[in-house]
This record gives C-alpha cells, sequence and structure tokens, in this order.
C-alpha cells in the first residue's frame, strides 16, 4: 500500500518535472522581451516622513510568472500600485527613478493605457465588485471601451467559461462565496486583453481547496494566454503548488531577494524576514538537512529528500511528543442551533458542541459553510429560530450583545466593520474608556496590547495610513485589550506575516494558558494543527465532524466535504517512509512552536 | 480629459454618498420626543459630503439619495422636499473652496462660515422653497405646510451644526498633513 | 431589523417587457398630470388605468403591502393635519360653503367642499402611488442606469445612481454590522437612554459608517479607474435593451393620455374641477 503511493508520487514527480522543463524551454524562448523594469526607482507617500520603497530595481520579462512576498507592510501592494498607476495617479506622493511598462516610461502613460496593460486583482475584499450582477462586473471595462453589446455578450460567454462561472452570470455579486467572487474579479481583468496581470493576495480569505483551484485556475490562464503574471502573496507554500519562475523578497521597501524558487528555498533568506517557509522545508532543515537548489525544494513532490532520509528519522524518534491536555469543565454550549438570514431559509442546521475552559478550538471548513454567521449567533448578533446558548451551563439566549460582550469577545472577519475611531490609539483604547476603566491604567494595556500586535510605531498614526494586514492586527488588538473570558476570532491570521502570525497566537497561547478559552475560525490548516488540537468542521450549515485537528486531516472525507487540504508534511513523513505521518506532524509541530518561541 | 467633467472620484462619491444618505434617513433618525419630529442625521451627512466634494456632488447627493430613499421606503418621492435637499447640497457645496477641509485645518473661523452658510441655506431652502413648491404642486394649506416646514428646517439646523460640524473636525483631523508620519520606537 | 424596501421583482409580465427607457418616461408623463391636476375626473381615470397596469403586471399586491399600509397611515395624518390647520381651504377654492356639520359656524364646521378637497388630495397620492412602485418593482436596476443614460442624463450620473442602487443593500448591512460591533465594545443602545446619550450612541454607529464609506469611496474610485472607467465620451451598457413595437405604442399612448388630461384640467382656466 506504502510502496503504490509512493510509486505514484514518483510519477507525479516525473510529470512535474516534465511540464517545468517544458515551460521553461517555451519561456526561454519568449523571455527575450523585458515588460516591467524597474531602475533606481523610490516611491514616498504624500504623508510619509521616509520613503515606502527605495531603490527597486528589478525586470519581468514577458510572459514569466513572478511571486513577490515579505512581511506585512513592507511594500508590497504599494509595489503593485506602481504598475498599475495607482501610484502616482491615486496616491499621490514622490516618485524617483524610472519604471517602464513594456517598453515606455509609466510616467508618460495615463492611467487608462496603463489600464489596457496591466490588469490588478485588488487586496481589499470591499469595492472590488462594481456591477449589480456577475455578468455586469465582468463586462464593466468592455462597457468603458464602448464595446458593442453583441460582442459583450460573446467575449462574457467566453471568459465565464473560462473561470467557470457561466451558470451564475445573472447571480447578485452578494450572493457569492469567497471562492467564486475570486474567480469573477479574476474574469474581470481577463475581459480586457491585458499583458500584465497582477494579484494582490488572492488566496487571503479562500478555503484551502478553493485556494489550490484559484493558484490552478491562474496558472492554467497563464499557460493558455501567456500573459505576465505577478502574484503577491503570503501564503508562499499554497502559491508554490503551481510552478514558479521567479520569486522576489521585499523587506522594509527594499528588494532583498531575486531568484528561483528552488534557490530562495535552499537560502536562508526567508527565515530572515519572517516570510512562513514551506512545511516540509522546514522540517527538513529541522532534521538538520541542508538543502540545495538541485535538491528542487519548490514543491513536495518534486523535493528530492534521498540525501535526508536518516536526518529526518533521526530526528523523528530524538523530538518528545507533545502533552495532551486534562479536562476541565464546559464554558460554552451550543444546542441544537438553528438559524436562516431569511425566513424560510436554513442557513444553519441543528449544530450542537460544547466548549470547555481553557480549550483551543478551530472552526473550519469551506467558503460560506456558515462559520463566522455560526460566530455571530454566538455572541447575539442573530438570533438563532431554534436551540440555545449556555455560558457556564446558564442559558444566556436571552442576553443582549452587550452582556455577552463581557465574557465574550469577537473579532470579525472584516477589519472595516469593526473600526470606528480615526487614530489606533482611540481605536483600541475604546472599549476601555467605555468601562470606565481609569486612564492611566487604559494606558498601560493599550501599549502593551499593541506591542504584541506589531503596532507600537505607529501608534499615533491614522488608522487610514496602514496596510491591509495591519488593519486587521488593530481589530484584534482592540478585543484583546479587553481580555475576554472566551475569545472568537474570525480568520485572525488573514493577509498576515509569519512573524506577526507568530507573536499573535503565541500571546493567545499565553492567554490560554491563563485560562482564557479560544475559538478560531481559520483557512489555514497547519494553523490548526498546530495551536488547537481540536476541531469542528462545517459544511454547508452542518457540523459534519468534531474531532481532533489530526484526526480531521486524515479523514479523506471530511477533506473533500469540507474543502480542507493536508498539509505537505503528510506527504513529506510518507515519502520519507515513516509509518505514522500523523505522529510526524505532531513532533514538528512541538519541536517548531519550541524554536519559535525563543525569538520572543 | 476636459477640465469640467466630474472626476471619478466625484461620481463614486455621489453613488455612495446617495446610498449612505438613504440609509442614515431610514434608519439613524433620532426622534426628539415630539412625536413625528426627528433629528435626521442623513443632513449631517449631506453637508460633510457638500463640503469635500463640492456643489455638484452635494446637489446630486441630496436629489439622488432623496428621491431612492423615498421611493423604495415610501414608495413614491416626495418631489417638493426631495429638490429642495438637492439645492441644500448644492448650496453648502458652494462654501467647499472657501473652507477647504482638506488641508486638514478647520479653525473656529471656518466653523462659524460652515455655520453661517448651512442656516441661511437650509432657511431659504426649508423656510421659503418647500413648503411654495408643497402648495404649488400639491395645493396643500400654506400654514400647514410653512409650519412644517420651519420645523424640519429648524431640526435639520440644528442636526448641522451639531453632526455636521462634528463629522467636518473628524474628517480634517484625518486628513494626515504632508510629511507627518514617522514610526517612533 | 429586517426593513424592507422596494425592489426588483423579476416577473413575465408585459410591464416587464417594456424597456427602461419607456417606463421611465411613462412615469414622469404619469407623475406629471398628477402634480399638475386637481380635476378630480381625471384623477378617477388614472386611478383606474394605474389599477389596470398593476393587474397586469403580475405583481402581487401581498408583495408591496407593507409600503401601501405606511402610506395609507402617512395620507391618514397628513389629512387631519390639512384639516386641523386649514379646515375651510375647500371654501377658498371652489368659492361655495355647503356646510354639512355645523361647530358652532366656527372655523372647524365640516363642509361639503372641505371633504371634496381633501378627497381630491388623497386621489392625488393614489394616482401615483401605483405607479411609483410599479416602476420601482418591474424595472431591472441594471437596466434602470442604462436608461438614464439613454434619456439624456450624462453616463457618469447615471453610474452614479447604479453605484447608489448597488450599495444601498450593501451600506444597510455595514450600519447594522457596525450597530452590533459597537454594541459588544459595551455601547448600550436600548431606547430608554435620554437623549444626549441617544444622540452620543447614534454618533458612534453613524461616524464608523461614515468614515469608512469615504474610505470605500476610495477603493471603489480606484477599481473603477483600473478597469477604464470615464475613459471615453459614452460608454455602453450590457443590460440596455432594444426599443419594441410595444414601446413605442405605450409611449405614444402616454403621450395622448397627457395631452388629453391637460386639456380637460386646463380648458376652463383652473385645475379644479368645481361641481359645485
Ligand atoms: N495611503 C497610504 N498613505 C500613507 N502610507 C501608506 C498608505 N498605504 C500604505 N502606506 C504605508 O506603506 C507601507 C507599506 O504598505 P503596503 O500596503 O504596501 O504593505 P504590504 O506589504 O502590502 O502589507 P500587507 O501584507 O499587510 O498587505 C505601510 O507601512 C503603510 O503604513
Ligand atoms: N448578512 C447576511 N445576509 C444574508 N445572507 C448572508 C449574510 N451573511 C452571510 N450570508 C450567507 O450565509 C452563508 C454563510 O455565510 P458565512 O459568512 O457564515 O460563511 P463562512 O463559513 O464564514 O464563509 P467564509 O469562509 O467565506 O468566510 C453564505 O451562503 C452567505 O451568502
Ligand atoms: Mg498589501
Ligand atoms: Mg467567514
Amino acid at each position: 500500500m506504502f510502496n503504490e503511493r509512493i510509486s505514484m508520487a514518483n510519477e507525479r514527480i516525473l510529470l512535474f518535472n516534465e511540464r517545468i522543463q517544458k515551460a521553461t524551454i517555451i519561456r526561454r524562448i519568449f523571455m527575450k522581451k523585458p515588460v516591467i523594469q524597474f531602475e533606481n526607482y523610490s516611491f514616498q507617500y504624500r504623508s510619509q516622513t521616509a520613503p515606502t520603497l527605495h531603490e527597486i530595481n528589478l525586470t519581468i520579462h514577458d510572459g514569466e510568472k513572478v511571486l513577490i512576498v515579505g512581511p506585512s507592510g513592507s511594500g508590497k501592494s504599494t509595489l503593485g500600485h506602481c504598475l498599475n498607476g495607482l501610484v502616482p495617479f491615486s496616491y499621490k506622493g514622490q516618485v524617483s527613478g524610472s519604471l517602464k511598462i513594456s517598453g515606455e516610461d509609466a510616467m508618460d502613460l495615463d492611467i487608462f493605457t496603463l489600464s489596457k496593460k496591466v490588469g490588478t486583482v485588488l487586496q481589499d475584499p470591499d469595492g472590488q465588485f462594481i456591477g449589480l450582477t456577475v455578468a455586469e462586473d465582468i463586462a464593466f471595462a468592455l462597457e468603458n471601451d464602448c464595446a458593442p453589446q453583441k460582442q459583450m455578450f460573446k467575449r462574457i460567454a467566453e471568459v465565464s467559461k473560462m473561470v467557470e462561472m457561466e451558470e451564475y452570470l445573472d447571480s447578485s455579486l452578494h450572493h457569492l462565496s469567497g471562492g467564486q467572487k475570486q474567480r469573477v474579479s479574476l474574469a474581470g481583468v481577463m475581459v480586457d486583453d491585458v499583458e500584465i496581470l497582477l494579484f494582490d493576495e488572492p488566496l487571503a480569505n479562500l478555503d484551502p481547496a478553493t485556494g489550490k483551484y484559484a493558484i490552478e485556475l491562474i496558472d492554467r490562464i497563464q499557460r493558455e494566454t501567456n500573459k505576465t503574471v505577478v502574484i503577491i502573496e503570503h501564503r508562499l507554500e499554497d502559491v508554490l503548488h503551481c510552478p514558479v519562475d521567479r520569486i522576489i523578497v521585499v523587506d522594509d521597501g527594499r528588494i532583498i531577494g531575486d531568484m528561483t524558487p528552488d534557490e530562495l528555498l535552499a537560502s536562508p533568506l526567508l527565515e530572515q524576514c519572517s516570510v512562513r517557509e514551506p512545511l516540509y522545508v522546514k522540517a527538513a532543515k529541522y532534521a538538520g538537512c541542508k538543502i540545495t537548489p538541485d535538491m528542487q525544494p519548490a514543491h513536495p513532490d518534486t523535493f528530492r529528500i534521498d540525501s535526508c532520509k536518516a536526518q529526518l528519522a533521526d530526528w523523528f524518534t530524538n523530538v518528545n511528543p507533545p502533552q495532551p491536555r486534562a479536562k476541565t469543565e464546559v464554558v460554552l454550549e451550543v444546542k441544537d442551533i438553528t438559524f436562516g438570514y431569511k425566513p424560510g431559509q436554513r442557513t444553519i442546521h441543528d449544530v450542537s458542541f460544547s466548549i470547555e475552559k481553557g480549550e483551543m478550538v478551530s472552526i473550519v471548513g469551506k467558503n460560506g459553510a456558515s462559520k463566522s454567521t455560526l460566530s455571530k449567533l454566538i455572541c447575539g448578533f442573530e438570533k438563532p429560530s431554534s436551540g440555545r446558548i449556555y455560558y457556564r451551563g446558564q442559558d444566556i439566549s436571552g442576553d443582549t450583545i452587550k452582556e455577552r460582550a463581557a465574557r465574550i469577545g469577537m473579532v470579525m472577519q472584516n477589519p472595516n466593520q469593526m473600526i470606528s475611531k480615526q487614530m489606533i490609539y482611540d481605536e483600541v483604547a475604546l472599549g476601555l474608556v467605555i468601562r470606565g476603566v481609569p486612564e492611566n491604567e487604559i494606558k498601560e494595556r493599550v501599549l502593551k496590547t499593541l506591542k504584541i500586535c506589531g503596532l507600537y510605531p505607529f501608534r499615533n498614526w491614522p488608522i487610514s495610513a496602514l496596510s491591509f494586514g495591519q488593519k486587521k492586527r488593530v481589530t484584534i488588538a482592540s478585543i484583546l485589550v479587553l481580555e475576554p473570558e472566551v475569545l472568537i476570532l474570525d480568520e485572525p491570521t488573514a493577509g498576515q506575516d509569519f512573524r506577526h502570525y507568530t507573536e499573535i497566537m503565541e500571546f493567545l497561547v499565553e492567554l490560554n494558558r491563563h485560562g482564557v478559552t479560544i475559538i478560531m475560525i481559520t483557512h489555514d490548516m497547519h494553523l490548526m494543527l498546530e495551536y488547537t488540537p481540536r476541531a469542528i468542521v462545517m459544511a454547508s450549515g452542518r457540523k459534519i465532524a468534531d474531532d481532533t485537528a489530526v484526526h480531521v486531516l486524515a479523514d479523506a472525507t471530511i477533506i473533500k466535504q469540507a474543502n480542507l487540504k493536508e498539509t505537505s508534511l503528510f506527504e513529506l513523513a510518507e515519502r520519507a517512509g515513516f509509518g505514522e505521518p500523523k505522529e510526524f506532524v505532531r513532533r514538528f509541530i512541538a519541536y517548531d512552536r519550541g524554536v519559535r518561541q525563543k525569538w520572543q | 480629459m476636459k477640465r469640467n467633467q466630474l472626476s471619478i472620484k466625484t461620481i463614486v462619491a455621489i453613488g455612495i454618498g446617495a446610498a449612505v444618505f438613504v440609509i442614515l434617513g431610514r434608519f439613524a433618525s433620532i426622534p426628539t420626543g415630539v412625536p413625528n419630529t426627528n433629528f435626521d442625521t442623513s443632513y449631517g451627512f449631506l453637508a460633510l459630503m457638500a463640503i469635500i466634494f463640492g456643489p455638484v456632488a452635494g446637489g446630486l447627493i441630496g436629489l439622488i439619495g432623496h428621491a431612492l430613499k423615498d421611493a423604495i421606503f415610501y414608495g413614491t418621492p416626495w418631489w417638493s422636499w426631495v429638490v429642495v435637499s438637492g439645492i441644500v447640497g448644492f448650496l453648502i457645496g458652494l462654501a467647499a473652496k472657501k473652507i477647504n477641509i482638506e488641508s486638514g485645518v478647520f479653525t473656529v473661523k471656518k466653523i462659524i462660515l460652515f455655520n453661517v452658510v448651512q442656516i441661511i441655506v437650509q432657511a431659504i431652502g426649508w423656510f421659503v422653497i418647500a413648503p411654495t413648491l408643497d402648495v404649488l404642486i400639491y395645493a396643500e394649506p400654506a400654514n400647514k405646510v410653512y409650519l412644517q416646514g420651519a420645523v424640519a428646517g429648524g431640526l435639520n439646523m440644528v442636526t448641522v451644526a451639531v453632526l455636521g460640524t462634528l463629522l467636518l473636525s473628524i474628517y480634517a483631523k484625518s486628513r494626515s498633513q504632508s510629511g507627518s508620519l514617522t514610526k517612533d520606537v | 431589523m429586517a426593513v424592507e424596501m422596494l425592489s426588483y421583482i423579476e416577473r413575465q409580465s408585459p410591464v416587464h417587457r417594456l424597456t427602461g427607457v419607456t417606463k421611465m418616461i411613462c412615469f414622469m408623463i404619469w407623475s406629471s398630470i398628477a402634480m399638475l391636476t386637481y380635476d378630480t375626473r381625471v384623477l378617477i381615470f388614472l386611478f383606474l388605468l394605474s389599477m389596470g397596469v398593476f393587474i397586469v403586471s403580475k405583481v402581487k399586491l401581498k408583495e408591496v403591502a407593507f409600503v401601501l399600509l405606511f402610506i395609507l397611515f402617512f395620507l391618514l395624518i397628513n389629512n387631519l393635519a390639512i384639516y386641523v390647520f386649514s379646515p375651510q381651504e375647500g371654501v377658498a377654492i371652489y368659492g361655495t360653503s355647503h356646510v354639512l356639520v355645523d361647530i358652532d359656524g366656527g372655523r372647524y364646521s365640516l363642509t361639503l367642499e372641505q371633504l371634496f378637497y381633501q378627497m381630491n388630495v388623497t386621489l392625488k397620492y393614489f394616482t401615483v402611488i401605483p405607479a411609483a412602485i410599479l416602476f420601482i418593482v418591474t424595472t431591472n436596476p441594471s437596466e434602470f442606469a442604462a436608461s438614464l443614460n439613454r434619456i439624456g442624463v450624462s453616463y457618469r450620473i447615471s453610474y452614479a445612481v447604479a453605484l447608489a442602487l448597488r450599495y444601498i443593500p450593501d451600506i444597510q448591512r455595514d450600519f447594522r454590522t457596525i450597530a452590533l460591533s459597537q454594541q459588544a465594545r459595551g455601547i448600550d443602545m436600548s431606547r430608554k437612554e435620554k437623549l444626549p446619550k441617544r444622540i452620543k450612541n447614534a454618533a458612534s454607529i453613524i461616524i464608523p459608517l461614515i468614515l469608512s464609506s469615504l474610505d470605500k469611496i476610495e477603493i471603489i474610485s480606484n477599481a473603477m479607474e483600473l478597469r477604464g472607467f470615464g475613459k471615453n465620451k459614452k460608454r455602453t451598457w450590457y443590460r440596455a435593451r432594444p426599443f419594441q413595437k410595444i414601446d413605442i405604442v405605450t409611449i405614444i399612448l402616454f403621450v395622448l393620455i397627457l395631452v388629453v388630461s391637460l386639456y380637460i384640467t386646463f380648458h376652463d382656466g383652473d385645475r379644479f374641477y368645481n361641481p359645485f
């Protein structure tokens, strides 16, 4: 059985290698023409005292697929804005150096000409969509080009087919799941025959299976149309699911790395600037293997581990397994909850579970499976049509939001809906001010929380000058500072870099050790494995599993039903010939946590 | 691009502004305690938008926003008052250049200017134009509509004076001035 | 806070099949007549006609009942107010006085003229409202913008209207979410609070809503710019629909109604029909 799987994997490796070779050959032929050329390019936002981008030198060739990674706030989105013309047309500031797009100086082009060359999928999920329905949104660029209606119908039919949305053309955009929205925004830039496609964090809100699909879709479209593709993304491992020509590493506004994935993964660069490495690479590094580019670490299927199997096995036996947790009393119990947003419609069907004090639990599942809805029900934002919610055995179904909020804190998925002040400090202090906490105590607690969330240097800034990931951290800080007994976080790590991710998560663990119960909604499988021993799995409004995280990911039917994905560590463990991949994952996590705690 | 065309930003401001006007007018009216009289917060918002985006945006937000609000919640636009919302938005917007809120400074002098303008404009709108149109279009009794105009106008003046001024000063503060942001560790 | 609002109701009916432009023109003709005339005969005719169109449209009364109830209530109040403020308005208009109920021979004596006048006021609303409701629920909002553009409104302003329609549900949802998340931070929203406190609480929702809308304006205008909005002097519309014969027939019919109604109303130099 094992051998069979290994030989299957080997076959996949061969296929994959072939594809890479083909792609490289094709690209080598066409790669003559540079389409994007930054030369000594710097940019400073008008309101800033220091430049956000420093001395950028970067050339991207026709038909290349390039990934940009780097910490949150390092200037990735800003770099993207320079390409599509939002810098300097919409975001004012000072530009120096030169930027050429297909040979023409970007300064001489207006934003319309640029929009014909560069198609952008923006990072912020709000305001991405303009039309009322899917078809209109896709047609938007064509309408602006005065395309005749007949031609529009034809083109929309083609493009929607390409992204597999042809059946939803008349749907309203509100009614789509996260993954479907992503496809619509892709189609919206595809209708225009642009040369360059720019994606700013296309995966941030997608479930693992949909994320994988999105990456495959981008890859397929690129191969079919031979466009230049630039992807900005924190989820490096997920992007590498399909081959990428080059990875650019940005840190603090500078390019500190520009190389092939294999070279990058073999270098210590990612670790230095706190971008998460693919887990299988990390495991090999922990085991003491020396990674070289010709081991082809860019994909778990191609990764040649023969040379370090022995080391991995050694490490595996020497790492201490983690300790199981002791049982405590139940703090939150949800019983037979049913709910629908509209009368007659059912979004949640008979969900029950209970959570013990001091637990850390994940809620995972597909886009649109009702995870966020569930959290809103717990906090009283919505009222269930039937069922009860108990807090320490007491029925709280009748309590107001405010009463519940005194014990249960929630960080919502979309930061824009939580922010109510202009300045970062005031926003974080708000809850304490309302509760009448003395001023000096407020100050102390707020500053401490800002430090934990990596926002201390920005404490006197307006929130409008923050990057997306930074905004999300402000909302986390504003709830953390209240020190609730139960904490619900809706996708706390979406759009965060590894360092902040670790800092926030370790702080949560610290809180957890002091008895705070933590419920996390997440699409990050590794986060689930790493921090939450238990996972509740949702699919189409039903609870389909409630088990240990490791068991959930070992069950193929659950994975399929809930659009989850096993981590690459499983694959590594299998390929290295360990009989118990689950145990390997558990030990890796324990070890990894130990290493990262030393960062702080 | 021609200069006198509306910029994309203004167009979006009109669209989103009208949507916010609708929602505020419907959901965020604060009852005064006297039956059927509310502080209609949407006029505070209208004043803000008029000062930020100018007279054309102000006028159209008032016009479109009010017409849509009446249409989708009450079944039919009450044209005489819709027109006045447009006029009020437009006229307040004429002070936009003088106040120059983008500069980030909103001094006492500007606050006074803003309030003088809004009071004059709303007096014309609610005390004179709205009731006159009511009489002309709907042939309603004059004393009834003038009283209605006086009450609504008075409340709107108070709302704009309180909420409008507050919003403008918040907005001015959020305009960070050039070269003002430094990371201090 | 599930407040109902009127929105497009998809059906297969002749009224739905008319283009947005036609419906818009007809609606404008209709409201102009209703605004100008006080002629009872014309009003009754229009009212009956609008009932007919309503039936043809296959929109069910139940679907718009909430608005109708509201309007009836409003009309009741309005009628009372008119009577309170000007109980002899009808006498002034029609020039005669048939007293029905004598209250000390004073101001508040009920006259036939007043009743007739107030009936006309009410009738005026009754003619406009079904038409307006029909216009809203049978016109696809996407096509509406295209229609505005077709009848001569600049496409930029047409698009602003489209954006408003597109974002009303979004802003309503934001409004609610912000209210909830503010409560979760400990702000009390109950109705029992005193006025100054209530104003302060309202501000704690309104201000974030407005600021986030200002951010939205920025993001949306960026997105539109990136996709080439405003590049040309014109633009085409995906949802625009070509004129059919039935459109032209309908418009001609409405123009005829307009001319006839105005003739009947004004041929004696007075917009009121005087039976006395
Ligand atoms: N509109 C703005 N005005 C002033 N400063 C800004 C503005 N937008 C971004 N910045 C600053 O520029 C820096 C880089 O922001 P950018 O959005 O490019 O980061 P990013 O790498 O995309 O981060 P993330 O991964 O969180 O999206 C941030 O420190 C931010 O404070
Ligand atoms: N305010 C709302 N009104 C009506 N329907 C809604 C509302 N919010 C969510 N829904 C619908 O309820 C379903 C569940 O949505 P929910 O946001 O809970 O999913 P989710 O599991 O959090 O998804 P994601 O992983 O994409 O965040 C979806 O079909 C969604 O369209
Ligand atoms: Mg970014
Ligand atoms: Mg969600």
